[in-house]
């Protein structure tokens, strides 16, 4: 068991020429809620896509929990233990919200069953079927979604949507969560909900977290490290308070 | 509707042709004698529901186009019919016979779900079409070129004669199988990992959905009834022709999947029997040149019913007389909680924000660039 | 030898006509992102369209009348069928494009019966070139194909109009936002694809004069295929498939343990290809967007 549930070593891309991120240097310690920000284009959300394996690098490579995880493909990369959430939201318009949530606890070994099962109808299906969906609605309760659960996912109100994307998430029982700009288009009642809520998701499923986001107020309240990319390349490391102080850090983003 | 813990519409399907199935077999046993175009016609209705629902399983819940879906059919149809030819002279016209060779024609095409399935669904949805198209056509030109001896060339394979009087009786019962499995798979967490990927393919995979296992999974299924739909044709029929099982007959299948409502196992089925009855009925009164009005009819009812049901810019009149909502209305008049809380105009404005930061943002342009793995610059 | 030799020219020419399709799918395909099933129904209504104008006798006028039909065919079908769809998924696209295919058919087959009709647009005559006979139709084709090609190429790579085609094929919203007419790139797109149609149309009628209302289901479902073998979305991807699979198709017709399989044949290659390379020998990948 390593000291650092994710730890990045060197890890980069490039797509023709353009250098999109470069030796990136991340390591996020167990129950850590680590912030990843930095301007428009700076690499932030290929970094996330790296990390799940929709790209592969072409530098350096990365560890969750000590293990290799640099050429799985990306369901495998979640089976393993790192879940996600999209910049622009991505659920599964047409089907309910509790089953939203039930899809991401398809994998989950409490919750087997096999094909043959399901097709043939033994008790077991019936039996993981209401387990699912009684863990499904448990997760929705603690999103404020209980309510809506027999809504279509698209029917929701642009807040909730980001909230289901989470819960879908953390229904995959990941050991980091990846949240991509989780307060996006959110109003300042309901980003201080979510950011009660994402502290809450620490504490209580002992969670570790690495984010992007664009609000100041929002990262310097909620993260305890920071890392800041620029054009690719790490400006900026360290805590939050240090780095929110670096003269490079605040050029960046008043832009000198 | 709810009946306690009891989904009747779930398994209003099942009541409805296993009441039909029940009462006409009893009416067989009981003496009664059909006339054998209505027992032609009934076994066709049930070739079509399995095909149709079939069909239903890739176009329907895993979002994904097959046009060779005869293909299989023919498959099954000549596998399935050889193999009776086989086992008639050893084990009679029997039960036996037709079990042994329905089981032969479903693995085989299953098989052929695997070969084909495999190059397909690692592509874009529009290859999987062209490639189950071709598929077809490869198919068609193998039988129809065989030896006299093997599948019977153009002339077609003759099947032996199973006793009319009950082979409806097994079609129908092989219906109410396709449909028990189909509906099992998709109301399962399998099937819900299915629909996942339909709805968003991305996503699925980020949630640890093994995206082509469940692809491959559920075309061989599909192809696998489709076998068997075509080995219960090479039954009712006496003869296999390759001809039959053109592209043409896979979009009457298609028609039959669009026209019941994509997604939507009841109505492919009232669509799949509603569609065989007018193929018998209209030839009867649309003859020579106008026979191609048939032909028009699907195609009219292809394009309209898609466009009705997908086009972006008649969501909002949709919604408004969607006969489901309609129904909810008068039944429960109160509206669903999710509509009215949070102020919901007031977000229509922030998915145009969040494109916007896409575009700028370099991940974005990114996607249409070169590829990493291939070294060298742009074009 | 004779023989060999005007094998391979009417693979040549075949492949020209392939090659003239499959630019119509390839453009279609990588501007507006969808397989256009109709494609190749538009060929056969380029021959009938030549069919019903012979009876001026003037065979340029026919073939100019012909393909001005055609383009207003084309972009009738994209306005009223396919433009309502954007935004929707492409599996419903897809089955309208199908559709589109199916009404074309038996519309023709309701208004000129189903019965072949003849007809000859002009009589080219037939060389003598080392030895073997070859009709001049068949250099005619290959001729206009690759001038067409050639044009093509020049048009998309110096003309505004062409690098705004690129740009609304390479990103749709970004070319939109840079004040690129989508729609209008779009219309375009399938007026030059539904041109080249009629001009395959022609050239069927010059190789076989004979029309139907099946006659371009066949081509159009090979037409892709070689668009898909030179690489969807290439334009001398389209030239170099198209002339492939019609040497393919002329050299198995004549070996006669084979000629009953080429139909076969050519549909295993794009099976194989799309196996082994799926984006065609001069397609470039494209990435799903996270």
């Amino acid at each position: 068991m390593s000291e650092y549930v994710l730890e990045t070593k060197n890890l980069g891309i490039s797509f023709g020429g353009l250098k999109a991120a470069q030796d990136v240097n991340i390591r996020i310690k167990k129950n850590q809620l680590y912030g990843l920000i930095g301007p428009n284009g700076a690499g932030k959300t290929t970094i996330f896509n790296l990390l799940t394996c929709v790209y592969k690098p072409t530098t350096g490579t990365f560890y969750l929990d000590g293990e290799e995880m640099k050429g799985q493909t990306p369901h495998r990369i979640n089976q393993k233990g790192i879940a996600r959430t999209f910049q622009n939201i991505r659920l599964f318009n047409n089907m309910t919200v509790v089953r939203n949530v039930m899809v991401g606890l398809h994998n989950n070994p409490e919750y087997k069953c096999s094909v043959l099962e399901s097709v043939l109808r033994l008790p077991r299906h019936f039996k993981m079927e209401k387990a699912m969906r009684e863990r499904a609605k448990e997760l929705l309760r603690i999103f404020d979604l209980e309510q809506e659960r027999n809504s279509l996912a698209c029917n929701l109100p642009y807040g909730k949507q980001r909230k289901l994307e989470i819960a879908r998430a953390l229904a995959t029982n990941p050991k980091l969560l990846l949240l991509d700009e989780p307060a996006a288009g959110m109003n300042p009642h309901e980003t201080e909900d979510l950011a009660r809520t994402i502290r809450f998701i620490r504490d209580h499923f002992d969670m570790t977290i690495l984010l992007i986001e664009h609000d100041m107020g929002f990262v310097s309240e909620l993260c305890d490290e920071l890392t800041v990319l620029s054009f690719g390349t790490v400006l900026a490391q360290g805590d939050t308070k240090d780095v929110l102080q670096d003269p490079e850090v605040i050029k960046a983003y008043i832009g000198g | 509707m709810r009946i306690g813990k009891f989904k009747l519409n779930h398994y209003i399907n099942y009541i409805v042709i296993g009441i039909l199935t029940l009462v006409l077999s009893v009416m067989t046993f009981t003496g009664s004698r059909f006339d054998n175009s209505l027992l032609f016609l009934l076994e066709k209705m049930a070739i079509s529901i399995i095909l149709a629902v079939s069909l239903s399983l890739v176009v329907g819940f895993l979002g994904e186009l097959s046009l060779g879906h005869a293909g299989f059919m023919c498959v099954g149809a000549y596998l399935g019919g050889k193999v009776a030819v086989l086992l008639a002279p050893a084990l009679g016209n029997g039960i036996l016979t037709l079990l042994i060779s329905l089981l032969a024609g479903a693995a085989v095409a299953a098989l052929c779900g695997v070969i084909i399935g495999i190059p397909a669904l690692r592509l874009r949805g529009d290859y999987l079409a062209i490639v189950t198209l071709a598929f077809g056509e490869i198919v068609k030109s193998l039988f129809m070129n065989s030896s006299d001896e093997s599948f019977g060339g153009t002339l077609g394979l003759d099947t032996p004669r199973f006793d009319k009087k009950y082979l409806f009786i097994i079609a129908f019962v092989l219906v109410l199988i396709t449909l028990a499995v189909v509906q099992n798979y998709i109301r399962s967490k399998h099937g819900r990992a299915v629909t996942a990927i339909r709805d968003n393919e991305i996503a699925a995979r980020a949630t640890g959905i093994n995206v082509t296992k469940y692809k491959l999974l559920t075309f061989i299924l599909s192809a696998a009834f489709a076998g068997i739909a075509g080995v219960l044709y090479s039954f009712s029929n006496y003869t296999v022709q390759s001809i039959k099982f053109g592209y043409n007959y896979s979009i009457e299948i298609l028609v039959m999947v669009v026209l019941g409502g994509m997604g939507n196992i009841n109505g492919s089925i009232v669509a799949a029997a509603l569609i065989t009855w007018l193929n018998t009925w209209l030839p009867t009164k649309l003859t020579g040149d106008l026979a191609v009005l048939q032909n028009l009819l699907y195609a009219l009812i292809l394009i309209v019913i898609v466009i009705y049901n997908n086009a972006p810019a008649l969501k909002s009149f949709r919604d408004r007389y969607n006969l489901g909502n309609l129904i909810n209305k008068v039944l429960k008049p109160k509206a669903d909680p999710s509509h009215i809380k949070d102020d919901k105009a007031k977000w229509d404005v922030v998915p145009t924000k969040i494109s916007m930061d896409e575009i700028l943002s370099i991940d974005m342009k990114q996607q249409s660039g070169p590829d990493p793995e291939q070294k060298g610059g742009k074009r | 030898m004779e023989e060999i030799l005007s094998t391979l020219i009417n693979g040549l020419s075949l492949g020209g006509i392939y090659a003239m399709i499959a630019l119509g799918y390839t453009m279609v395909y990588g501007i507006a992102k969808m397989l256009n099933f109709a494609h190749g129904d538009i060929i056969m209504v380029g021959g009938y369209l030549i069919y019903v104008f012979m009876a001026t006798k003037n065979p340029l006028i026919a073939i100019l009348l012909a393909v001005v039909g055609c383009v207003i065919l084309g972009v009738t079908i994209e306005k009223i069928a396919y433009k309502p769809l954007r935004g929707a998924s492409p599996l419903a696209v897809l089955i309208t494009a199908i559709g589109v295919s199916y009404m074309l058919q038996s519309l023709a087959q309701i208004i000129f019966g189903s019965a072949t009709q003849m007809v000859t647009v002009y009589e080219f005559g037939a060389v003598k070139l080392m030895g073997a006979t070859v009709q001049i139709s068949s250099l005619v084709t290959l001729g206009v194909t690759v001038a067409v090609m050639l044009a093509l190429t020049l048009f998309v790579k110096f003309t505004r109009l062409g690098r705004a085609m690129i740009a609304v094929s390479e990103d749709r919203d970004a070319a939109q936002l840079m004040g690129i007419n989508v729609n209008g790139i779009i219309t375009i797109t399938f007026a030059i694809g539904s041109a080249l149609a009629a001009l395959a149309g022609l050239f069927y009628l010059l190789k076989a004069p004979a029309v139907s209302g099946t006659m371009g289901a066949m081509p159009g479902i090979k037409a892709f295929t070689a668009a898909v073998i030179g690489g969807i979305g290439s334009i001398p991807g389209a030239m170099l498939g198209g002339i492939l699979l019609g040497m393919v198709e002329c050299i198995s017709y004549k070996i006669t343990a084979i000629a009953p399989y080429t139909d076969a044949i050519e549909f295993s290659i794009l099976i194989l290809i799309l196996l082994v390379r799926p984006t065609g020998f001069l397609g470039k990948k494209r990435r799903e967007k996270v």
